[in-house]
């Protein structure tokens, strides 16, 4: 399923600690269309778990987690 | 020809790095081989862990500032200007005076921007005391401030001294009860992700103190605007937030020339975190809160990183391969009230230990906050 999302907007969270990545995703979310999708890319594993929390939290969708070689990517869609 | 090293900001990143630089290369410096150039947009630098006091009335802005002139060895060259952009191709930066300056080896320390800006009503409706002004303007309103909701909010993350909400916090909560007003004041704390603090041994630390002594806690908690006619907070999560004395850490930003220059597209300068080598140009370095690396906005994290930073060069322009790296060490006071402390010291992938707060540690941080111009000028 994942082949097949392509996000509009990609950020690159790799090599960031925690909470780096979530916090980078919310400042993306905060500027970005509704409908719009991201992916994040994250090498942190905690943030496996702290953003789809947040995504839950804040009512975004959450549309897939994929592993790669070295790094996740997380697919979010911000909703209204 | 000499070799011109040229130091953008005159903060604590940059003024240690002039020290350093000025020890590690004494003979070229005297004998006109190298130079060193420090700019600086303006004459004065500010302390700005003192501004944490402030609100409490137990520092003066004044006491925040010295002339960088003072802070400096003879043998740099201290220039007040404004670096309008760097031109990493044809090695030089432009500046607000006109002209430009060729570099060899450059050094960007711009340190970070506040800005309130970015969150509608933040500026009318909250406070603050990351900058002079705003750590004078709370002070008055909390010296009036004898009941209601006192908020404390952290808004932009990174933001300097990711402690010093923390620290703000717990020393409002016994500067209120030593003034027999905690009673007639609640007292919350919020922050944007699902923890009180970015680190997780700092938030497991700090959840049971806010709980012992009343503090409410709000996590995932991203301000989107502020009402100040209502006194409202509203989040990007959709919660709302009354509140009668808000006290917000603004967002903070990179610079624009840093952007403009492609060193990094948010502002900050993506390094190598260990040489803190730009990653986008040749002989770009970039040290302080201007450089993008997974630790702390804190001024323990710029005097290590001038250090590595002097090593590297200095080795360079003798010819040798440096080997100096940064390995993320990170040293911060928490003062726990208006009299105790503890300290956390942490790497790159490490979580701090914590200590137990006590009065021996307060007046550490506090003796660090007199002594800090002996830093600033490489000595300590
Ligand atoms: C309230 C508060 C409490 C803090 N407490 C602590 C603490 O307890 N411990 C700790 O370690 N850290 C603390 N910090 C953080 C610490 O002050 C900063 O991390 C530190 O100052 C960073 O140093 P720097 O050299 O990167 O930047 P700065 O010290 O900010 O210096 C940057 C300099 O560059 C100049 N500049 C910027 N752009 C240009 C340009 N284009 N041309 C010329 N000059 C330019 C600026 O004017 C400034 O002088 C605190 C910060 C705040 C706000």
């Amino acid at each position: 399923m994942s082949e097949s999302i392509s996000p509009d907007e990609t950020v690159d969270s790799r090599g960031a600690a925690c909470p780096g990545p979530l916090m980078d995703l919310i400042g993306k979310i905060q500027d970005a269309e509704p409908g719009t999708v991201i992916e994040l890319q994250t090498s942190d594993s905690g943030s496996k778990g702290d953003v789809p929390e947040w995504v839950d939290e804040a009512g975004h969708e959450l549309l897939d987690t994929v592993e790669r070689d070295d790094y996740w990517s997380i697919y979010v869609e911000k909703t209204d | 020809m000499t070799e011109r090293i040229v130091i953008v900001g005159g903060g604590t990143g940059g003024t240690v790095l002039a020290n350093r630089l000025s020890e590690r290369l004494e003979p070229e410096l005297d004998s006109g081989e190298v130079e060193v150039v420090l700019i600086n947009d303006g004459e004065k630098q500010y302390y700005k862990p003192a501004y944490l006091y402030v609100p409490f009335d137990k520092k003066d802005v004044s006491d925040a500032t010295k002339p960088i002139t003072d802070l400096l060895p003879r043998d740099v060259q201290f220039r007040v200007d404004r670096v309008e952009s760097v031109d990493t191709d044809r090695k030089q930066v432009t500046l607000a005076s006109g002209g430009g300056l060729a570099y060899d080896q450059l050094v960007l320390a711009t340190g970070a921007n506040l800005a309130p800006d970015n969150v509608p009503g933040l500026a009318e409706g909250g406070h603050h005391f990351y900058g002079p002004d705003g750590a004078e303007a709370l002070k008055e309103e909390l010296a009036e401030f004898r009941e209601g909701h006192l908020v404390l909010s952290v808004i932009g993350v990174p933001h300097m001294c990711p402690a010093a909400p923390v620290e703000f916090t717990l020393m409002a909560d016994d500067w209120l009860r030593k003034r027999g007003l905690r009673e007639d004041v609640e007292i919350t704390y919020t922050y944007p992700i699902q923890r009180p603090h970015g680190l997780q041994s700092i938030a497991d630390w700090v959840t049971p103190i806010f709980e012992e002594r009343d503090v409410n806690v709000k996590t995932f908690f991203n301000v989107e605007s502020v009402d100040p006619d209502a006194q409202r907070l509203e989040t990007m999560e959709g919660k709302e937030l009354d509140y009668d004395l808000l006290v917000g850490i603004p967002p903070h930003e990179g610079s624009d020339l840093i952007k403009e220059a492609g060193l990094g597209d948010s502002g900050w300068v993506d390094v190598d975190q260990h040489t803190m080598e730009a990653e986008h140009a040749e002989d770009v370095y970039a040290i302080g809160d201007a450089a993008d690396v997974p630790t702390s906005k804190a001024g323990s994290v710029a005097h290590y990183e001038a250090g590595t930073v002097a090593d590297r060069i200095a080795t360079r322009i003798r010819g040798g391969v440096p080997t100096a790296t940064f390995d993320g060490k990170t040293v911060c006071f928490i003062e726990t009230g208006m009299d105790e402390a503890t300290f956390v010291s942490f790497e790159y992938g490490s979580e701090p230990t914590m200590r137990e707060p006590s009065k021996p540690i307060h007046w550490a941080k506090l003796g660090y906050n007199e002594s800090y111009w002996l830093t600033a000028r490489g000595l300590i």
